[in-house]
């Protein structure tokens, strides 16, 4: 069967053929709907985790039960869970063990660019690069028996262009698998030193042996072009790109020879060197780190990389094509406009807007962020938000801030107060280990954990707060306010408040500012984006009434896309889902909201 | 069987912002010209995009496809689902290509504090550019058949048009993709786009 698929779609349609049992995950973009798609295969259980640690973690246990078992992550997530990944490496694999790593060159949503091939290498972890929807499928799929044959989990190495690209894919059917045998082996999987000193040098052996398969694996192979005078060596989308940048000239088709890497690690020493023999001037074509480049060179071969192409952003392929033949785009249509930009922006009726408003009147707090929909409260006209490092940090950084800022001069001090800011799902993610450090520590930062009942930036994923699982049944919902009390905040100071009620807010943030130990306001109201939410508020929106307004354009400073001045405060309706932060702030009374809620 | 009369190949590009529908333009799109045997790559960039901002869908076809990713200067056809998006993006235009825009403006946030300014009489600068613009009137088009939301299909019926595709049964994909109490609503609004431009 043929089927148009993202590579998300078809690493989940690989694993399950390839008779995965577990699968795990948390959410980010660009990885998000490979557990979405798998939550679709009754045979396989799959979650979503507390967070990526917790996730590999689980996979790694299914593995050593004899399960074939995944996990998924964004690249950044492979950093939250690098503790299990490394040492899984030592332990090895019984059921197969895939570990994903969605990376996202040119950032398009995420906090930085790390290229995590070079996790491949730091925990000597075989590693495989599809570069469409096939391989993902494909790849997925022989990477659980490569994992037991090899007994080692696998790097399944994609990008967002990979992820998120829709390529034509034959289907295969679901082979089940029986579990493996479970044999008790302390020496093999309790790590401790000695143990791991063991398994340390068995792992040297094992990298050998995977430098051989690499060397000689239908995954790595040569494409010999008519002539040897150029040869590329690629892996990934940028394969895609290398051969779209030459094939698609006419006078270039067929002349350029390319080594196309499906596993890149180990790199095939061998097969690189019987390349280069051939070759007379060799590229290699990669997105991010010279990862290739820096092993070629090592084999003491010359080749170009990073002198011809960016270390920065996406590569594509008329960047490929003007490095290696020297074409520059030709002329095209420029319009004398500079288009004003379109960054994200916090939806209307989003529930972060009203405590970001609440606290831009306070001039001497500083505030640290998190990641998810309320780094926007970064943006202008709020620009609440000082700094955003990872998850949980908008606990702990705030911590850290508090602890500094309490060293100013006490006579002058600008900054009288550390807020920090976290959303529910990451507050369950990384920002409970914060809290308890705050509240041991006896920090004074105030900590606002936004809850919107939902996983919202990428895409609506079921969280610990929700009371559902990843397949969308009923589960315990962990209540927030209880668990900060559990974390030692006490009860008086955990404040729970409305989102769209801006008195609460305030008269929250008012609290929190002058408590001298740590305090925590939960701010509720779901994403204004879920489903049902905007089925029962779709009969409400907030109207300006002329004769009162005087064109203060004070409701514009709680930059809501729905609000513009053109002469007059307009408000538009189909936008609007009348949450009257903007009615709140007015202060003629000049906005009123129409309409109920419809249960 | 699959009848080919010639070797199709094409580069679209669907450039709007969020919640405009770009996404299932393109899958229909592309769900058209895999059926006529066309090796066909798509990709999206969404993500924080749900948050009002900048969405491009690139769908390239032909008889092999490598990149799923238009190069700048190389489009055919560029759909612009908002006037200002067709401006931010019109450096990926192929000279002598089509440009589809709708006549509609969505104004980003720095607009709307005054920060930036929505550029004035785009429609006409890009007349005096580009040889073939297509101006679709999309939104009212899809507002007088009875829902607003069905202006990316409207648009699509336009690309088809630009794109000389029309000889692909779109009323039957549209069928397979569209819940069924859409459809007919969507099926009108493809014609629209289509006798439109």
């Amino acid at each position: 069967m043929r089927r148009i698929m993202t590579g998300n779609e078809a690493i989940a349609r690989g694993a399950w053929e390839a008779g995965c049992h577990v699968a795990v995950a948390y959410p980010g973009t660009p990885s998000s709907e490979i557990l979405e798609n798998m939550a679709l295969y009754d045979e396989i259980d799959s979650e979503w985790s507390t967070n990526e640690k917790v996730a590999l973690e689980i996979a790694s246990g299914a593995s050593i039960a004899g399960a074939r078992a995944l996990s998924a992550m964004k690249h950044v997530g492979l950093n939250v869970a690098a503790d299990p990944f490394f040492t899984m490496s030592y332990i090895g694999a019984n059921g197969g063990l895939v570990v994903v790593t969605a990376d996202d060159p040119g950032l398009f949503s995420s906090q930085n660019e790390q290229d995590n091939r070079w996790y491949a290498f730091h925990a000597k972890t075989p590693m495989l690069e599809p570069s469409d929807s096939q391989e993902c499928l494909d790849f997925v799929k022989d990477a659980f028996d490569l994992s037991e044959r090899f007994d080692v989990p696998f790097l399944f190495r994609v990008t967002t262009r990979v992820c998120h690209s829709k390529t034509i894919v034959d289907l295969g059917e679901r082979v089940e698998r029986p579990l493996r045998s479970y044999e008790r082996d302390p020496a093999r999987r309790v790590m401790t030193p000695a143990a791991a000193k063991g398994r340390r040098y068995l792992m040297e052996e094992r990298e050998k042996t995977l430098s051989d398969f690499s060397n000689d694996c239908k995954y790595n192979y040569i494409e010999w072009g008519s002539e040897r005078e150029i040869g590329i060596i690629s892996s990934g989308i940028s394969y895609q790109y290398a051969r779209e940048a030459i094939e698609s000239l006419p006078q270039m088709a067929g002349r350029v020879s390319y080594l196309k890497l499906g596993f890149t690690y180990p790199l095939p020493d061998e097969l690189i060197r019987s390349f280069a023999d051939e070759i007379m001037r060799i590229y290699v074509v990669e997105e991010n780190e010279p990862y290739i480049e820096n092993f070629v060179k090592q084999l003491g071969i010359p080749c170009l990389g990073r002198d011809v192409l960016p270390a920065v952003d996406e590569l594509g392929p008329g960047l490929v094509r003007r490095a290696i033949l020297g074409i520059e785009l030709p002329e095209g249509y420029s319009a004398d406009i500079s288009p004003p930009p379109r960054p994200p922006v916090l939806c209307p009726g989003c529930s972060h807007r009203g405590i970001f408003y609440a606290m831009s009147k306070y001039k001497d707090i500083v505030v640290s962020g998190d990641i998810g929909c309320y780094t926007l409260g970064a943006m202008p006209p709020l620009g609440v938000i000082d700094s955003v490092i990872c998850m949980g940090a908008g606990v702990s950084s705030g911590i850290g801030l508090a602890k500094a800022f309490a060293k100013q001069p006490k006579d002058g001090a600008k900054v009288k107060k550390i807020f920090g800011v976290i959303g529910d799902s990451t507050f369950f993610h990384s920002g409970i280990t914060g809290l308890i450090d705050a509240v041991v520590n006896k920090s004074d930062m105030a900590l606002c954990i936004l809850d919107n009942r939902v996983t919202a930036m990428t895409g609506h994923q079921q969280n610990p707060g929700v009371g559902l699982t990843l397949k969308g049944e009923k589960t315990v919902a962990v209540d927030l306010r209880e668990l900060c009390v559990a974390c030692g905040v006490r009860p008086e100071n955990v404040r729970t408040a409305d989102s769209y009620d801006m008195k609460d807010l305030e008269a929250a943030l008012r609290d929190a500012y002058s408590a001298k130990e740590i305090f925590v306001i939960i701010a509720t109201q779901p994403c204004a984006l879920i489903k049902d939410v905007m089925r029962s508020r779709s009969g409400m929106y907030c109207e300006v009434d002329e004769n009162r307004c005087v064109k203060c354009k004070i409701c514009m400073k709680v930059g809501c896309p729905a609000i513009s001045f053109s002469g007059s405060i307009e408000i538009e309706r189909p936008m609007c889902n009348g949450c009257a932060i903007c009615a709140q702030v007015c202060p003629k009374d000049a906005i009123v909201r129409v309409g109920e809620s419809i249960d | 069987m699959t009848e080919m009369k010639a070797v199709r190949s094409g580069n679209i590009l669907l450039v709007g912002v969020g919640g405009q529908g770009t996404i299932l333009a393109s899958k229909v799109l592309s769900e058209g010209l895999l059926r006529v045997g066309c090796d066909v790559k798509m990709s999206e960039i969404h993500g924080m995009s749900q948050r009002g901002g900048s969405v491009t869908t690139h769908v390239r076809f032909g008889g092999s496809v490598y990149s799923p990713v238009i190069c700048e200067r190389e489009a055919d056809i560029l759909v612009a689902f908002e006037k200002v998006e067709a401006v931010r993006w019109l450096s990926y235009m192929r000279p002598g290509g089509t440009l589809v825009v709708n006549d509609h403006e969505i104004r980003p946030l720095s607009v709307l504090t005054g920060a930036a300014v929505y550029p004035g009489d785009i429609l006409e600068r890009l007349r005096g550019l580009v040889p073939d613009v297509r101006v679709v009137n999309a939104a009212r088009i899809a507002s007088d058949l009875g829902n607003v939301k069905a202006q990316n299909i409207v648009l699509l019926g336009a690309l088809v048009r630009g794109m000389k595709l029309d000889d692909i049964d779109w009323r039957d994909v549209l069928k397979e993709i569209i819940p069924q109490r859409m459809y007919d609503l969507n099926a009108r609004a493809f014609e629209a786009g289509q006798s439109s431009s």
